[in-house]
């Protein structure tokens, strides 16, 4: 089944078929798709999800939609939305720098090329940590412990930012040259500066793509944890869904497309300059 | 005894040429004041701050030891949920993504209205994040498991569509071209010529896709899209941290399973 | 041979290097070096011909340290390397340039800027980071780059050069270091015959210019012949030759080689 098809095969085996049974049964396919329809029933059953349940949402849905547009553009709506906003966007740019300054040291400690191995074990297991923890739960874990609002975002986003950098530092510092790296130290350089002048050259380049993404990714998920209390336009947006806001939980939906895809852009310019 | 030649050069080296230096520094002021900028607007409350690690650290110590009993009768069924909503949530997507990704694919839909529609679907079901979803579901059907699988659903339209479009076009012409000249039907030509080519990335996608989206039902419940997150919410609200402990340890459990998992199945499926 | 002009007896200490029992063992049980003893004075260029895996290399990185001995003594600038650690290592380090068969260079990184490299053992990490290097090592830079013939190429990245270029400017790199020893892991192996040439009689002409001791391994017997003042043959870990190039005799070359049919 899995093996790579060969076009040739293919074409040949086409042509000839139609003499002989147009399209032999595939019987493991069929008892595959048979198997799946079964597993949907079942899970649906215990998702409890019923085609009358499903009805009576998109009757929901009708008035829904009905509400929402046109959306909100009132001034006072407009000045929260703006609040937000910043909110948001300084938590992610907060968020941002400090990953990306914290991430270079931990991606290093956790480069088994250059660090020792129980603090290169130690970091990969940190990371491995962040990495797991979804961006969310880290802003509740925050929330509760440093209280509501901007930090807890913060916070969480640094984690996620470390989670994602560090990976992708270690590996590039395992990726590369040691050779430079061996003409340098013969030098007499001390560690620091092995890794300014024979590591951070060979890495840089590719981690100011892989920071930019993550100013991005930030952008995005500093809409998220708002919603569990870390501030910024998400939390912005749980109240126009408590109050029933649709209109202007449109315009908020609206204006977090809108800066997403400016942060890709900038991003992006970010790159090339750095390049 | 070469030093004289160049002796009239000047003696100069600067790292960067003096645009890139303006480049740069210009970045770096621009950096700096947005840090500024962001730290003096946000309401960031130093003694919060200061007391973070010890917050942090007294959390984790209320979560000791964790209430194990309290699996069974909550925790297993949330977790099944959970898995479900995922499972279901993604195959859900597959479905309906696999569709939008026929109408995307300019070498099977030659419309450049139905390409944009579709390229539209993937961009908007993308850009809007999977919990921002579950709050529109779970105002459309109410809290529970149903918002969660489709807020999952939708969100990974775009996800599994745009790389399904990617393998599509990437399909190479050669055996489709013989399937067409034999005057097959379009379906069969869908189903014999692009199917072959474009299973090992399908099935790549969809578990790529499943493994995320386990992460993802496991909060969807914080905003009532049931599962994991909604078991949490509870303890959480009730502040009972011994049972918080056993959910993160759960959910950090399955995170690791379905990683493992996925990994399994590309490396001897595909 | 003339001795330097200037305080001969100091500058000879500082650039003699004593080797006295040295073994390296990678797995144990298995030496690459068996009691290699050696005596090297203060100038010329010594060559170490010998099949590869003969423990050419592990010698040399050995004497930096870039390789750890299993045991031995090397006496350098009257310290004992093998016992050196940390600050100490690399302040000794900073005197003993070297060149690789490989170059290795930091591609990404303009040719000057590899040449600064060679200065990294005395400048502090700050000036490293910020790339604020002493106009007088800059200065030097341009120089070292001069004799070298790369001149116009201070600004061209490293990874743009062709192998013969690279060599060159790790040869600046090397003596960026001002060094009292210059160690060279076969610097022509990876070149054509006539850049090795051209290498060769860089390395050698900067040795005598300068008046640095070269060790040179290689494996090239005529090269060692034309450009060496002393070589040492080595076969499976020890010495079996020491002596002027005009002492080497088909003999010395099977001791060391093996066979037969290749000098014909």
């Amino acid at each position: 089944m899995s093996a790579p098809h060969d076009d040739t095969n293919l074409g040949i085996a086409a042509l000839a078929a139609p003499q002989r049974v147009a399209f032999p049964p595939n019987w493991p396919a069929r008892i595959g798709l048979l198997v799946l329809a079964l597993y949907v029933a079942y899970a649906s059953t215990i998702l409890d999800i019923t085609w009358a349940r499903f009805i009576i949402g998109l009757d929901h849905g009708a008035k829904f939609l009905s509400r929402m547009f046109p959306p909100d553009f009132s001034a006072d709506k407009l000045s929260l939305l703006y609040v937000g906003m910043t909110e948001s966007l300084q938590i992610a740019i907060i968020a941002t720098v400090v990953g990306v300054l914290l991430s270079l040291p931990l991606g290093l400690a956790a480069a088994r090329n250059l660090a020792p191995p129980p603090l290169a074990w130690s970091a990969r297991a940190l990371i491995a940590l962040f990495r797991s923890l979804h961006p969310v739960i880290v802003a509740i874990l925050f929330v509760k412990s440093v209280g509501f609002g901007a930090l807890a975002g913060i916070l969480a986003l640094i984690v996620a930012s470390l989670g994602f950098l560090s990976k992708l530092v270690a590996e590039s510092v395992e990726e590369m040259s040691m050779k430079p790296l061996e003409a340098v130290r013969a030098a007499g350089a001390p560690f620091l500066s092995v890794v300014t002048m024979g590591v951070l050259p060979q890495v840089i380049p590719r981690f100011i793509g892989f920071a930019a993404y993550q100013l991005d990714s930030n952008l995005r998920n500093s809409a998220l944890v708002g919603i569990v209390g870390g501030g910024g336009i998400g939390a912005t947006l749980l109240t126009a869904f408590q109050r029933f806001d649709y209109d202007f939980v449109l315009t908020i939906v609206l204006a977090i497309i809108a800066i997403v895809m400016v942060g890709e852009i900038v991003s992006g310019w970010m790159r090339r300059m750095f390049q | 005894m070469t030093a004289e030649i160049s002796a009239g050069r000047p003696r100069q080296w600067q790292r960067f040429s003096l645009p890139e230096r303006i480049m740069r520094s210009a970045f770096y002021l621009l950096v700096v004041i947005a840090v500024i900028w962001s730290l003096r607007t946000i309401e960031i409350i130093p003694e919060f701050l200061y007391d973070a690690p010890q917050q942090t650290v007294d959390l984790f110590v209320r979560m000791w030891p964790i209430d194990w009993s309290w699996y069974p009768k909550v925790v297993h069924p949330a977790l099944m949920e959970t898995l479900h909503t995922a499972t279901l949530g993604t195959i859900l997507a597959v479905a309906v993504a696999s569709v939008v990704s026929l109408m995307v694919a300019r070498n099977i839909t030659r419309s450049i209205i139905v390409n944009t529609i579709g390229r539209f679907i993937l961009v908007a079901t993308r850009s809007v994040h999977a919990m921002v979803w579950a709050l529109f579901f779970v105002a459309l059907f109410g809290p529970g498991a149903l918002a969660g699988m489709l807020a999952i659903a939708v969100h990974s339209i775009g996800f599994i569509g745009k790389f399904l479009a990617e393998a599509i076009e990437d399909a190479k012409p050669g055996p489709i071209e013989a399937l067409v000249a034999t005057g097959a039907s379009p379906l069969a030509v869908l189903i014999k010529g692009y199917w072959p080519q474009v299973k090992p990335a399908f099935l790549a996608i969809a578990t790529f896709r499943w493994d995320i989206n386990v992460r993802e039902s496991a909060v969807l419940g914080l905003v009532g899209g049931g599962g994991l997150g909604m078991a949490l919410d509870t303890a959480l609200n009730n502040l009972y941290w011994d049972q918080v402990g056993l959910v993160l340890v759960v959910i950090f459990a399955v995170v690791i399973v379905a990683e493992i998992a996925t990994a399994w199945i590309r490396s001897s499926i595909l | 041979m003339a001795t330097a002009t200037q305080a001969p007896d100091a500058r000879k200490r500082e650039r003699s290097l004593i080797i006295n029992k040295l073994c390296k063992e990678y797995r144990a049980g298995q030496p690459v070096l068996r009691d290699v003893s050696l005596e090297i004075e203060s100038r010329g260029l010594i060559a170490i011909i010998g099949p590869s895996g003969t423990g050419k290399s592990t010698l040399i990185r050995c004497i930096n340290r870039l390789v750890e001995p299993t045991s031995g003594e090397i006496l350098f600038r009257g310290r004992d390397m093998v016992a050196l650690s940390g600050p100490e290592l690399r302040t000794i380090r900073r005197h003993i340039g070297m060149i690789f068969q490989e170059y290795n260079l930091v591609e990404r990184l303009s040719v000057i800027e590899n040449v600064l490299c060679g200065r990294l053992g005395y400048v502090p990490v700050w000036r490293a980071w910020l790339r604020k290097f002493r106009a007088a090592d800059i200065e030097h830079a341009f120089q070292l780059l001069d004799a070298v013939g790369l001149g116009d190429f201070a600004n061209q990245r490293a990874d743009q050069l062709s192998g013969g270029q690279r060599q060159r400017v790790g040869i600046a790199r090397a003596l960026m270091q001002e060094p009292d020893l210059v160690l060279a892991d076969e610097p022509t192996s990876s070149l054509d015959p006539k850049t090795s040439v051209e290498i060769m009689e860089l390395i050698a002409s900067r040795a005598a210019e300068r008046k640095i001791p070269t060790i040179v391994n290689m494996h090239n017997v005529d090269l060692a012949r034309r450009f060496a003042d002393r070589i040492i043959g080595m076969s499976k870990g020890a010495i079996v030759f020491d002596g002027p190039p005009l002492a080497l005799k088909d003999s010395h070359l099977l001791e060391i080689y093996g066979g037969e049919g290749w000098l014909e």
